[in-house]
């Protein structure tokens, strides 16, 4: 008789199929969800995608990791912000890995390119970040939603707020690409509508950031004030430029939250008290936040951010369907239905969805306070993107 | 647009030239002088930017940060040119740019390591923060002036290098035949080992004044490079004084195109360039 040598070998085997069993026992009752996460995990946006990813996994995690009885399997696709291999992209999770959900992304171009795709195979998209509005506007379609913004609502919000403090003329000045000439345009629309009067619209081609002519031109100009939408380096040498030319202390310097949101390190004593608006900001004083931050910061041993927030929205947004129709999501209508009326509980605060699938929520006005945007008020409460050319 | 505006304008041109010669004129060097195609001209840009952020917030002075990253960008030179770019002065340009596109991603990703992928502020240093007010709205930043008079001495010592010095005119042997500055007893690697440091110095250098101004930031290296070769090339490879001209007529192109075109402005200083690359194939100043 051969007894069976107790070898480490066998032990991690034992040790691995017991592992396996729960898991085994899953896969026989219900298939797994499939999510394709496609977000920038390289070059400037790395952070952005790896926040959307530890906010959206932490509402999974919220609902014990499963979604109407079903667990969740992550896909991820590295998109590189690269609009030209974004259809590649798409393609490697909707045929290769036959995902039920696409997430993603930051860059509007990529988003762009995978809302045709979603709109062509008919695979559910939730956008958690990318404003562009084309996307709930002529390319809207049911299975495509967004969690996060159209550039339209801060810089509309803007327009109005800028009139209740008494500007009667003011100067734009952006980049000239289509997320930089959408925030200005929605400025326009609502300050001109109130009576107030744009200048000039000035526009420099992305990404330079020699600011220094048109500073000279602002000067020159003499508006009330200045509406401006930069992000990122140029977000951080455009505020600099503006405090050092010397306007800041004469013409006050007004933009969509971008302008001051995660830049404030470098932007320092130039940025104090800009006022942008947003959907999100720092100080927000409502318990969904609060539980928010803590649970995040547990979770993942650093502060959230506006993007957090958009990833976490968006798995809530996933939850709020696929719980509904118990896990089953052959039942499409009825998962599209319950996405469409989901009435989420934000950290940003109360979260619906407009008719063309784009959040309806408070933007507020956010005042740079040392390295927080703190909430001072609500610019537009429950304001909805019109969704403009959407068809649905 | 009143006189007034017009001269500040000018003023802008001619300050943003000056900083676009800083960077150019290690380029041409390089070039020209030893015919490399130096992709990673602009990551010696970006580095210069970074040291400045890392050693200013060491040694909680600029001034400091300016010496010792000088420093350091001249030993990274004699050694990148020790290691790497001597073995290529021989092959082909196609081979050059291979490297020089390598070194990019390189350096990038050693940069995303080390210092990560946020954007930094570099401090002013207080005796340069000051503005002087040129209209009721509007004054000029102090360190923009100084920016420029930092271009201008360099541009100077660069002139006496090369020009009246015995370096310099073993360096403008060394450009135009190679093998009779060797067969005439002169250590010809050691004269291109040191042109490269001091290209890779002057990026360094410019980037390290810039970053104050400019804020350090991802992927600064490359917008830099771009504008940098069409500076080259009008003023005529190889010619430091060619890129002087050739910077401080982008800075009055692209400044007054901003003013008076701006619909086209992204696209006129390209037009410059072929426009002069017309009239002049070899560019601005021709090389002896």
């Amino acid at each position: 008789m051969t007894r069976p040598h107790l070898t480490l070998r066998r032990i991690l085997g034992a040790a691995a199929a017991l592992l396996l069993l729960p898991a085994a026992a899953a896969r026989a009752d219900q298939p797994k969800i499939k999510v394709g996460l496609m977000l920038p995990y390289s070059g400037t946006y790395t952070s952005l995608g790896v926040n959307i990813t530890n906010g959206f996994k932490l509402a999974i995690a919220e609902h014990g990791g499963k979604l109407g009885g079903r667990e969740i399997e992550y896909f991820t696709v590295d998109d590189e912000s690269d609009p030209a291999k974004a259809p590649d992209n798409a393609n490697k999770l909707i045929k290769r890995d036959k995902v039920d959900v696409l997430v993603g992304t930051v860059h509007s171009g990529v988003a762009l390119a995978m809302a045709k795709m979603a709109k062509d195979t008919g695979t559910l998209l939730i956008v958690p970040n990318a404003g562009a509005g084309d996307i709930t506007g002529p390319l809207c379609a049911p299975n495509i939603f967004r969690t996060s913004f159209t550039m339209w609502q801060s810089g509309y919000a803007m327009g109005k707020e800028a009139l209740r403090e008494g500007k009667k003329t003011a100067v734009t000045f952006t980049w000239k690409y289509a997320a930089g000439q959408e925030s200005v345009d929605a400025f326009k629309e609502a300050f001109e509508a109130g009576g107030g009067k744009v200048l000039k619209m000035m526009a420099l081609p992305f990404p330079q950031v020699e600011f220094q002519s048109y500073l000279t031109e602002i000067a020159a100009l003499k508006p009330d004030m200045v509406y401006s939408f930069f992000s990122g380096g140029g977000a951080v040498k455009y505020v600099k430029d503006y405090a050092a030319a010397g306007l800041k202390a004469h013409i006050p310097l007004y933009g969509p939250g971008f302008l001051t949101d995660g830049t404030l390190e470098g932007q320092g004593e130039a940025a104090q008290g800009i006022l942008t608006t947003l959907h999100y900001g720092d100080g927000l004083d409502n318990p969904k936040d609060k539980a928010f931050r803590a649970a995040y910061l547990k979770a993942y041993g650093s502060e959230p951010d506006v993007f957090s927030v958009q990833g976490y929205d968006s798995g809530q947004l996933l939850a709020a369907g696929v719980e509904a129709v118990k896990g089953d999501i052959s039942r499409r209508k009825a998962l599209i239905a319950a996405m469409e009326h989901a009435k989420l509980d934000s950290p940003r605060g109360p979260l619906t969805l407009s008719r063309s699938h784009n959040p309806v929520n408070n933007i507020y006005l956010r005042k740079v306070e040392g390295k927080e945007n703190k909430v001072i008020g609500v610019a537009s409460p429950a304001l909805a993107d019109p969704g403009r050319g959407c068809k649905m | 647009m009143d006189f007034y505006s017009l001269l500040i304008q000018l003023l802008n041109a001619v300050q943003y030239g000056l900083l676009l010669f800083l960077v150019a004129s290690g380029l041409t060097l390089i070039f020209g002088i030893m015919g490399i195609i130096n992709l990673a001209h602009g990551s010696f840009y970006m580095i210069g930017a970074y040291l400045a952020f890392s050693l200013a917030s060491l040694t909680g002075s600029l001034l400091w940060a300016v010496l010792l990253g000088t420093v350091l960008a001249v030993a990274l030179g004699l050694f990148l040119e020790w290691a790497l770019f001597s073995r290529f002065y021989r092959r082909e340009h196609l081979e050059q740019v291979l490297l020089t596109y390598g070194l990019i991603l390189v350096f990038e990703e050693l940069r995303s390591l080390i210092l990560g992928n946020d954007v930094h502020g570099v401090a002013v240093p207080a005796a340069l923060s000051a503005s002087i007010p040129l209209t009721d709205t509007l004054s000029y930043p102090v360190y923009r002036l100084f920016m420029s008079g930092v271009c201008l001495v360099l541009a100077g010592g660069l002139y006496l290098l090369i020009q009246r010095t015995r370096v310099g005119m073993m360096i403008r042997a060394g450009s135009s035949n190679r093998e009779m500055v060797q067969s005439l007893g002169l250590n010809i690697n050691l004269v291109y080992r040191l042109v490269f440091a001091l290209g890779v110095a002057l990026a360094a250098l410019a980037g390290m004044i810039a970053a104050p101004a400019s804020s350090v930031y991802p992927g600064m290296g490359t917008q830099v490079l771009i504008i940098c070769f069409v500076v080259v090339v009008i003023g005529g490879i190889g010619s430091v004084w060619g890129a002087l001209l050739a910077a401080l007529l982008i800075g009055l192109v692209d400044t007054f195109g901003k003013v008076f075109l701006p619909s086209i402005s992204g696209l006129l200083v390209y037009l410059l360039m072929a426009v002069i690359l017309l009239w002049r194939p070899e560019g601005l100043v021709k090389r002896t």
